[in-house]
């Protein structure tokens, strides 16, 4: 019926881990309203794991899919397991998403792999 | 395939298509299937019903059956008279003028025929969306050969004072198109009162079939052929003619005629109802285009903090069909230039929502988007890093 698949609409309609950590140790952000899509990423690591993720999206159904896609994949993840997410196997992992929602849409690792910097530069200046 | 009973919100896309005209099509797919273009029996079968259809076509807009052209839809009506007119007109000059808000099929080609060294001049729109005529007129040079604004915005649904213009560029002895796409058929559009010398409009906005429409051209007015072959259309869109789409346009232009006034009231009921259903339930949402000059069945929001895309797909799983002007939802993914134009901030934009009622719509239909609507802002505003308000 749609351009998405069930899994994609699946993981639209019902997104895993969607808020934020008011005390989380790191946060990412990509996107921007020009483009269409935008994600806040919450971290909270405990030994070197990441032990909670929590988002934030304002995107069209593949934005919202991919982020509630990503942080499923990364919980429990060691920093440098989840460094390894790309968005494409965010795609691959969701059974693929339309071309066109590829490039623009298809951030979510990068919103995670931010969020992990920020921790480790905070982990960092507190050391 | 499934029977489709879907609440339909997106009428200016395309519109269901009347019983009535079904019926007239259907000996023209079975019965009349010769070529209009033959001598014989069968030719002439088929080219009654297409001189018929001419006939209710042009009586809709006020117009002689000589001077409708019928083309395939609304984008061939628009390249058909831009590129037609200004070709045929050229010694006189090679400057356009037009808006910011036109359709895509008028922007596009007025780029092409830029590259061919035509210059165009594009007029702003207000916030409201209205083309200021002091404006068009402070862009006539000795050059201008062709004005071209539309008759209303298919996405804001703001009726430009076409009169006023038609007015400014007859004033100057230069063309004047409009499209009327979005209008013909919906509400009066006569071509003399409009004081057009071209006007393109198109069956599957008004309860006809896809692939047929049409453009006027006031006998007299220059134009190149934009088709070459046959002398189908007196030469000037060759190919031979879709005989049960422009039967079925002419019975919509016949059924538009009598009963439009009779639709614009039912939908300008529902219309106001959803305004009022939205903005009583929904905080920090904007009505874009004009309430004194919109058409019938034109609601046009923007929510924010949100995106369109989201916002069509959750009304969807709800059976309720409506567009938006977001990047994430168009092909090319741009924001609806429309949105741009009137001032709304991109990520205003992004979050706007028509909802197109048609003649089919009822009461309930309204009823139940203003029951479900609520509830999926809110989940997607909760959902967004733009949203202030707590979790």
């Amino acid at each position: 019926m749609f351009q998405y698949n069930e899994k994609v609409m699946d993981h639209f309609a019902n997104p895993r881990n969607v808020g934020e950590i008011a005390d989380a140790d790191g946060i990412g952000e990509v996107g921007n309203p020009v483009c269409g899509d935008m994600m806040t990423f919450y971290i909270k690591v405990k030994d070197n794991k990441i032990q909670d993720v929590k988002f934030k999206t304002f995107g069209c159904g593949a934005a919202i899919a991919v982020s509630s896609m990503v942080s499923e994949m990364a919980k429990g993840k060691t920093l440098d397991e989840a460094m390894q997410i790309s968005n494409k196997d965010v795609a691959k992992e969701l059974g693929g998403l339309p071309e066109n929602k590829l490039h623009c849409s298809n951030l979510g690792a990068d919103a995670l792999h931010k969020a992990i910097e920020n921790y480790r530069e905070n982990h960092k200046e507190n050391k | 395939m499934e029977n489709k009973n879907y609440i339909y919100l997106d009428n200016a896309s395309s519109t269901r298509i009347d019983d009535r005209v079904i019926e007239e099509m259907l000996p023209y797919i079975k019965d009349y299937y010769g070529n209009p273009s033959s001598v014989h029996q069968a030719g002439a079968d088929a080219r009654e019903g297409l001189e018929n259809a001419r006939i209710k076509v042009a009586d809709l807009i006020g117009a002689n059956p000589e001077e409708i052209y019928f083309t395939s839809c609304g984008t061939e009506s628009n390249n058909f008279a831009l590129t037609g007119i200004t070709e045929a007109n050229q010694n006189k000059g090679k400057h356009i003028i037009t808006s910011v808000i036109e359709h895509l099929s008028i922007l596009n080609p007025l780029k092409e025929l830029q590259r061919k060294g035509f210059e165009v001049t594009t007029v702003p729109v207000d916030k409201e969306g209205f083309v200021n005529p002091d404006d068009i007129k402070a862009a006539i040079r000795p050059d201008t050969i062709l004005i071209s604004i539309m008759h209303a915005n298919n996405e804001i649904g703001t009726i430009q004072k076409i009169r006023e213009i038609s007015k400014v560029a007859k004033e100057s002895e230069i063309i004047m198109h409009s499209d009327g796409v979005a209008t013909a058929g919906i509400i009066p559009s006569n071509v003399k009162e409009l004081g057009v010398d071209a006007f393109s409009f198109s069956s599957q906005q008004m309860y006809g079939p896809k692939g047929a429409a049409a453009l006027y051209i006031k006998k007299g007015t220059r134009i190149r052929p934009f088709i070459l072959g046959g002398v189908q259309e007196r030469g000037r869109r060759a190919g031979t003619e879709n005989i049960p789409g422009i039967v079925g346009f002419g019975k919509a232009c016949e059924i538009a005629k009598f009963e439009m006034e009779e639709n614009a009231k039912k939908s300008i009921k529902l219309r106001d109802k959803l305004i009022k259903g939205i903005m009583d339930n929904i905080k920090e949402v904007t009505l874009n285009g004009s309430m004194e000059s919109r058409l019938p069945g034109n609601v046009h929001v923007s929510f924010e903090y949100i995106e369109g895309e989201s916002i069509v797909l959750f009304l969807n799983m709800q059976g309720i069909t409506v567009a938006t002007g977001s990047s994430c939802a168009s092909q090319a993914l741009k924001v609806s230039h429309v949105c741009t134009s009137i001032g709304l901030s991109h990520a205003t934009a992004q979050g706007s929502i028509l909802f197109s009622i048609g003649k089919y719509n009822t009461d309930e239909d309204i009823e139940k988007v203003i029951e479900v609507l609520p509830p999926i802002i809110d989940k997607l505003r909760k959902m967004s890093p733009l949203y202030k308000g707590l979790i």
